[in-house]
């Protein structure tokens, strides 16, 4: 979701930069923010303002996890890979989520609903196993719970996909 | 006035705090129908992350606790407690009267405790520093401001007995010594909050339920050896505990404890976050000094080492979240104070992480020398669903598992290390008979294996050769000859990796052959998981007893092992079974298991 927040707004930072050291991280961070994920283009405009070859810009990004380089899904799965979820059968889950929904870890449903990602501790180890999708927290899963979850928000989702387009036409 | 405080920490929220919040704001009295009013406010992470969401309701120096707190349950407790004085004790997991007499079913979680770092966890509202002050909060700034020497802070420090709570153990007195020493045109002091342990969460409840006490431990700090500049490095997973230091960075500001002149005393000091972009090894202290700096998170060469060559190669004090967090403790109450609890060598206490299959998960602060037992039954409340105790994972990653056999040993940073695991950073994840030692070294081996940084050959190559030795033997195809292999490669990579995250990705692999060599033999020799975690080595087989007859499984199977009519018990085949595990994630009823 883009953030209107000035400090961490992309186009904001970029204007506001001025060589100090050690800002290209947080400008990619506010780029992801900004476009979901980190387009070409940003790349382009980072390395024009701030003078940091695109290969260097491009090492960075790929070096760190939260760094993505395709647009990502309506909703993110983080599905907890941890010790804890993972002395709780967590890789039961994954494999239930990739049987499911028909992607790897990283990938993106062709719908464009989902994107998967695995993560490790999400800090609740008391509900292990656990994932959370976009902002909510699902705790003491079973592939069973996991499955209803997922056709929910994809029923969810395809509705209020269909009202959009209703509405447009 | 009666109040009311809702546990609003991440675990509390992902169990439903926010319902519960929403329910009671709505419910409770405003002084307007005649009923006295009721306060309604929110606390970070009192450590019983087991019974969240977690309620107090505090009135003439009364607290009681209630757990699973639903929005059913908030509607009784303001009926019957807020409104009408009864307490509701079948719900009560904690209680405190004024004379400090103590209840509550769990009781015995807090007994056993000793809180110091998380002395206003789950009891202050953390987005108020009114509250912070209220309990003593920047007192200890203002004595090391007004009444004690950068010199005198230091040796406090050292006669406290503090070590680094960041896995190393370095004590901080001698650290911050080290920085106060070298000259450098400006001086850092950085806050290590990239917790990265894949199973720890203390840092991040210490940040979301009392950040004032980490900035007040860092401008102490920036006193000592004469910094200006602040930074907390935060992980990005952690966005509730980087809103709420922003919020606090924010009223410290304002209340004149950062920035310029602070408190008229001439000290100048600022504090900034910087988000951590997702790579453990940027927990490494000269790798996360490279990821400040805006650089691929790779670590460097020491020496010369952070005091004298850190961020931006300026003299560089770096702690872990809880050391800073001791200090203004020590500063009010005294190094003697401090150092009385604990071991010899290892004073004080510490925070940990307590999960995996144990009764009671969550948050607890113990003198040093508490014993693996006392912390696994005394305080956990023993192993969950009556199964056997067999081993506790610390250390992480650079740690390992020790056996239920070694239970009686102290846990501080002398007897720990002799085990073969680490101190580490806090998180404690207990393991029953159902957990795999052989899994268990191989899940952290691909954890280090993956987050390497690749600048060194051993760890980069060495660590995925390890890797492929494990997974050979978990799925079934292990020789005798690996197990010395695996020694052979452990011992390389420990010496020849440039930073610890290579010098301690043996760890794991190393106490796993040196307590549980049986274990591992039968993977390699029978083929045999004992604990039937690893799916190359069980059978999978239907419980007739959960089995309906669904035909879900049958339906997944891509070998047609499994048959069964409609609605009769199905069963598998074990001479066409692959072992894919398909039918256990398409079961709806978990009739499917591994034997
Ligand atoms: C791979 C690796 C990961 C680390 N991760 C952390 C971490 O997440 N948090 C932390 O405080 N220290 C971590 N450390 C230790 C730091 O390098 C450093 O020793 C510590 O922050 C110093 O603080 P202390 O003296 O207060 O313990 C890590 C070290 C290594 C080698
Ligand atoms: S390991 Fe999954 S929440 Fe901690």
């Amino acid at each position: 979701m883009p953030d209107k927040n000035r400090d961490t707004d992309f186009t904001y930072r970029l204007w506001r930069y001025d060589g100090a050291p050690g800002e290209l991280i947080p400008l990619l961070q506010s780029a992801q923010d900004h476009f979901g994920y980190i387009p070409r283009r940003a790349i382009k405009y980072i390395s024009t303002v701030t003078n940091i070859p695109e290969s260097n810009i491009y090492g960075v990004i790929t070096f760190y996890n939260q760094f993505r380089l395709q647009p990502m899904g309506e909703h993110q799965i983080k599905l907890c890979v941890g010790t804890a979820c993972h002395v709780s059968r967590s890789k039961l889950l994954v494999e239930t989520v990739q049987d499911e929904l028909g992607i790897e870890v990283g990938g993106t449903t062709e719908d464009g609903i989902f994107t998967l990602f695995t993560v490790a501790c999400l800090g609740c180890c008391s509900l292990a196993p656990v994932m959370m999708i976009d902002e909510e927290t699902h705790g003491r899963l079973t592939p069973a719970s996991v499955r209803k979850i997922l056709r929910g928000i994809r029923r969810q989702a395809k509705q209020k996909n269909q009202d959009a387009q209703l509405r447009a036409s | 006035m009666r109040q009311v405080i809702v546990g609003m920490g991440t675990c509390g929220l992902s169990a439903g705090a926010r319902e519960t919040y929403n329910t009671l704001k709505d419910l409770l009295p405003d002084g307007s129908a005649g009923v006295a009013a009721a306060a309604l406010s929110i606390t970070g992470c009192i450590g019983m992350c087991y019974r969240e969401p977690l309620v107090e309701v505090r009135e003439d120096g009364r607290r009681t606790i209630y757990g699973e707190v639903k929005p059913d349950r908030a509607r009784e407790i303001v009926e019957h407690h807020v409104l009408g004085g009864r307490v509701l004790d079948d719900y009560v997991v904690f209680s405190e009267d004024a004379s400090g007499q103590t209840g509550g079913s769990e009781k015995d979680f807090l007994a056993l405790q000793k809180r110091i770092v998380l002395r206003n966890c789950g009891f202050i509202d953390p987005e108020s520093i009114a509250e912070y002050e209220a309990v003593g909060g920047y007192q200890a700034l203002r004595k090391a401001l007004f009444e004690m020497t950068p010199a005198s802070i230091i040796e406090e420090v050292k006669q406290s007995g503090l070590r680094g709570r960041g896995g190393a153990g370095f004590p901080t007195g001698l650290k911050w010594g080290f920085a106060a020493g070298y000259k450098g045109e400006r001086k850092y002091v950085v806050c290590n909050a990239d917790e990265g342990d894949p199973g720890a969460f203390m840092d991040r409840s210490v940040l979301e339920s009392d950040p004032h006490a980490v900035l007040e431990g860092m401008i102490i700090c920036s006193r000592a050896i004469g910094a200006s500049q602040g930074y907390i490095y935060c992980r990005a997973e952690y966005p509730l505990a980087i809103k709420r230091l922003t919020t606090a960075i924010a009223a410290a500001r304002k209340a004149g404890y950062l920035g310029k002149n602070i408190l008229g005393s001439g000290l100048d000091f600022d504090i900034k976050i910087k988000q951590g972009a997702g790579a453990f090894v940027c927990g490494e202290e000269t790798a996360l000094f490279a990821s400040i700096e805006g650089e691929r998170g790779m670590p460097r060469i020491r020496p010369p080492f952070p005091a004298e060559k850190g961020l931006w190669k300026m003299p560089t004090n770096n702690n872990n979240v809880e050391t800073y967090a001791n200090i203004p403790w020590i500063l009010v109450h005294g190094a003697p104070a401090y150092a009385a609890y604990g071991t010899e060598k290892s004073r004080g206490t510490k925070v940990f992480a307590l999960a995996g299959t144990v009764v009671r998960g969550g948050l607890a602060e113990v003198p040093m020398g508490t014993t693996i037992n006392q912390l696994v039954f005394g305080i956990g409340g023993g192993i969950k669903d009556g199964k056997k105790f067999k081993a506790v994972q610390m250390g992480g990653p650079s740690g390992g598992c020790i056996p239920h056999t070694l239970g009686e040993t102290p846990v501080d940073f002398e007897n720990i290390p002799r085990t073969g695991a680490i101190m580490g950073s806090g998180g404690l994840i207990v393991m029953d008979e159902t957990t795999c030692i052989v899994d268990i070294a191989r899940f952290f081996l691909n954890f280090t294996q993956d987050e390497s940084c690749g600048k060194c050959t051993f760890c980069r190559i060495g660590s995925l050769r390890m890797l492929e030795i494990l997974e050979r033997i978990t799925s079934g195809e292990g020789r005798l000859e690996d197990v010395d292999k695996l020694k052979v490669l452990s011992e390389r990579i420990k010496e020849a990796s440039l930073c610890a995250l290579g010098q301690t990705a043996p760890n794991p692999v190393l106490t796993s052959l040196r307590y549980f060599m049986d274990e591992v033999l039968v993977h390699i020799n029978d083929k045999k998981c004992p604990a039937k975690v690893c799916g190359a080595l069980v059978d999978y087989v239907i419980d007739p007893a959960k089995c309906t007859g669904c035909t879900l499984c049958a339906k997944a199977c891509a070998s047609n092992a499994i048959t069964g009519k409609v609605k009769e018990v199905h069963v598998i085949d074990h001479a066409l079974c692959i072992k894919c595990g398909k039918c256990i994630t398409s079961c709806t009823f978990g009739a499917v298991y591994k034997d």
